[in-house]
């Protein structure tokens, strides 16, 4: 469905340093620098599938989207979706995708949201039924019913959210391109926002690229992740495959009955120890965990046992730090 | 075409509801009417030689440009579309199935229209009902009124797309207000908004004829009192459409290649 091949964009940033010199001096001669903003990125995206697309600040992440959604001219490479090229074909091939922008908006600041909505649906001459049928879908799950006559300027941030992730379905495309689209939501518009992206992957088959800082999004989302930074493409595959590879220790937090010495425990480094409680890192290659845990029954009696993988957002820490992208 | 209606549609009613700024608009135009004016009375009053214009056709001049000054001022900006372009928003724009040209020129026009439907009819009521010399006298037969609604909304087509070109300019410099004061300045000067044409001395009206401005404003104007006879208007007419097309083309020839060096601001 996406196959992308290649793909590379320059920027070119004009520089100066503080100082009414410096702001003298540009008046006559600018200094640009080149900023990569992709380096030859390749990757292809199955139908149905949702992608999570990560990586740091100023990874390249928007800049992606932006050629995948017509919306950039990239310097190099290809890329082909559905059959369109997206900066040759735009007009054409926009018909078919929906994107949302998560610090942008796309609805008219001063007239109720569904004013907003029916401007969509004639520019993308949605079909009267269809418009109907996808609007009452969408003001149910995304429970927008309370809220589609009120002026835009006049929404809550996760309100006008779930608006914009509405207006962004009404012309039932296939692919949808979300560039961070939890920015700044409470966790109960973040929780309704995601359960609403797997409903729509799941009932009616659309694509989605999704860009975050969220783990929780990805968690909950994505099966597969696509992470670049500095404009490289770094790693692409599964969460599960990024655990087996990084996940290597895990926290053991024990609870046990009065103990005042401290414990020591072959395989186990003591993380933070107390009379009632300790936390022990174990690294899974070294040391067996059902080991550490009968060697630790020996020593005190355990009342509570908790164990912990390390959290996604370590995990992609680690990935940072191991391309040096930091 | 539906989207671009719709456009224009959804700009329309929501510029007609701004009713406190059509008022206050309605009386500075007033109060700018009767100075001129009294300006041009005491003029003409000491003149010995022939005027190339007459008082009662200067006075309709001096009131229709202010009861349409929404339609034919090039200062009339739409901040919109300049945030649309520093932010970065334009990337939703970017995105949607129609053509950006065909999208901002219906906003403008709309926008244009929805300012001057508010402002004009009651100052042309009450010029109408005014005393001598002030009174704005009725055009001279029907079939000059239509040849003057025609020509003033061929002249709104032409200043929308001359202004197109100032948003575009935006593209490259990220800041209206340069583009915007070379613009208006001079653009208002060429258009006769500051002195009629008629009272331009030749070789400058011979350069004014040359340009576009003339057709948003003054033409019409001069039409409307039959200053301008039917036939001249009618080859003014096609000048007219000339112009518009002109100036569509390369709007569009420089909007497409403003679009693909599109940096989006802002991330």
């Amino acid at each position: 469905m996406i196959t992308i091949n290649g793909l590379s964009k320059t920027f070119q940033v004009a520089k100066r340093s503080s100082g009414m010199k410096e702001a003298v001096k540009a008046l006559f001669h600018r200094e640009y620098t080149a900023v990569e903003a992709l380096k030859d990125i390749s990757f292809t995206i199955k139908p149905g599938e949702i992608v999570g697309y990560i990586g740091p600040n100023g990874a390249g992440k928007s800049t992606t989207i932006k050629v995948m959604s017509g919306i950039l001219v990239p310097d190099g490479g290809s890329c082909s979706i559905m059959g369109y090229t997206p900066w040759l074909d735009r007009v054409a091939y926009v018909k078919n995708i929906g994107v949302v922008f998560g610090q942008r908006s796309q609805l008219w600041w001063d007239v109720p949201v569904v004013d907003s909505f029916e401007l969509l649906r004639d520019i993308y001459d949605v079909p009267e039924q269809e418009y109907g049928s996808n609007l009452s879908l969408l003001t149910e799950t995304l429970e927008l019913a309370d809220i589609i006559q009120t002026p835009v300027r006049q929404l809550s941030l996760g309100q006008r959210m779930r608006c914009e992730i509405a207006a962004s379905l009404l012309h039932s495309p296939s692919i949808l391109f979300l560039d961070e689209p939890t920015i700044g939501l409470d966790a109960v518009s973040k929780i309704a926002v995601r359960r609403f992206i797997r409903t729509i992957n799941e009932e009616k088959g659309v694509t989605v690229i999704l860009t975050t800082h969220d783990m929780n999004d990805i968690e909950a989302l994505a099966r597969r992740i696509i992470l670049i930074g500095k404009g490289r493409l770094l790693f692409d595959g599964s969460i599960d495959a990024i655990r087996s590879r990084f996940d290597k220790e895990k926290t053991l937090t024990i609870v046990y009955r009065n103990r005042p010495e401290p414990l020591q425990i072959a395989g186990a480094t003591i993380e933070s120890w107390s009379p009632e409680r300790a936390v022990l890192r174990v690294d899974t290659e070294k040391a067996v965990l059902s080991d550490v845990l009968i060697e630790a029954s020996k020593q005190v009696e355990l009342l509570d046992v908790a164990i912990d993988a390390q959290p996604i957002e370590d995990l992609i820490v680690q990935l940072y730090k191991e391309h040096q992208i930091s | 075409m539906k989207a671009y209606i719709s456009v224009f549609k959804l700009r329309l009613y929501n510029g007609m509801q701004y009713r406190a700024a059509a008022l206050a608009g309605i009386a500075t135009q007033f109060f700018w009417g009767f100075i001129i004016i009294m300006v041009y009375e005491a003029f003409y009053s000491q003149g010995g030689i022939e005027a190339p214009i007459s008082l009662s056709e200067l006075i309709s001049y001096v009131w229709l440009q202010q009861a349409f000054l929404a339609l034919i001022i090039l200062w009339f900006r739409d901040n919109e579309l300049f945030q649309l372009i520093t932010t970065g928003n334009i990337a939703y724009e970017l995105c949607r199935p129609s053509g950006i040209y065909g999208l901002w020129f219906a906003k403008l026009l709309a926008q244009r229209l929805a300012s001057a439907l508010l402002r004009c009819m009651p100052i042309i009521a009450v010029a109408l009902l005014l005393p001598e010399p002030y009174r704005l006298l009725p055009p001279p037969d029907p079939a000059t009124f239509l040849l003057f609604a025609t020509t003033l909304l061929l002249g709104l087509f032409i200043m929308v797309a001359l202004s197109m070109l100032m948003y575009i300019s935006v593209f490259v410099t990220l800041s209206p207000s340069g583009s915007m004061l070379v613009f208006a300045v001079l653009g208002e000067f060429l258009a006769g908004m500051v002195i009629p044409i008629p009272l331009m001395p030749g070789w400058l009206q011979s350069i004014v004829d040359l340009l576009p401005f003339r057709y948003s404003a003054d033409f019409p104007f001069r039409v409307y009192s039959g200053h301008i006879p039917k036939d001249e208007a009618w080859i003014g007419i096609g000048i007219q459409c000339a112009w518009l097309a002109a100036l569509i083309g390369i709007g569009k020839l420089a909007m497409g290649k403003a679009l693909r060096r599109v940096v989006v601001q802002g991330g």
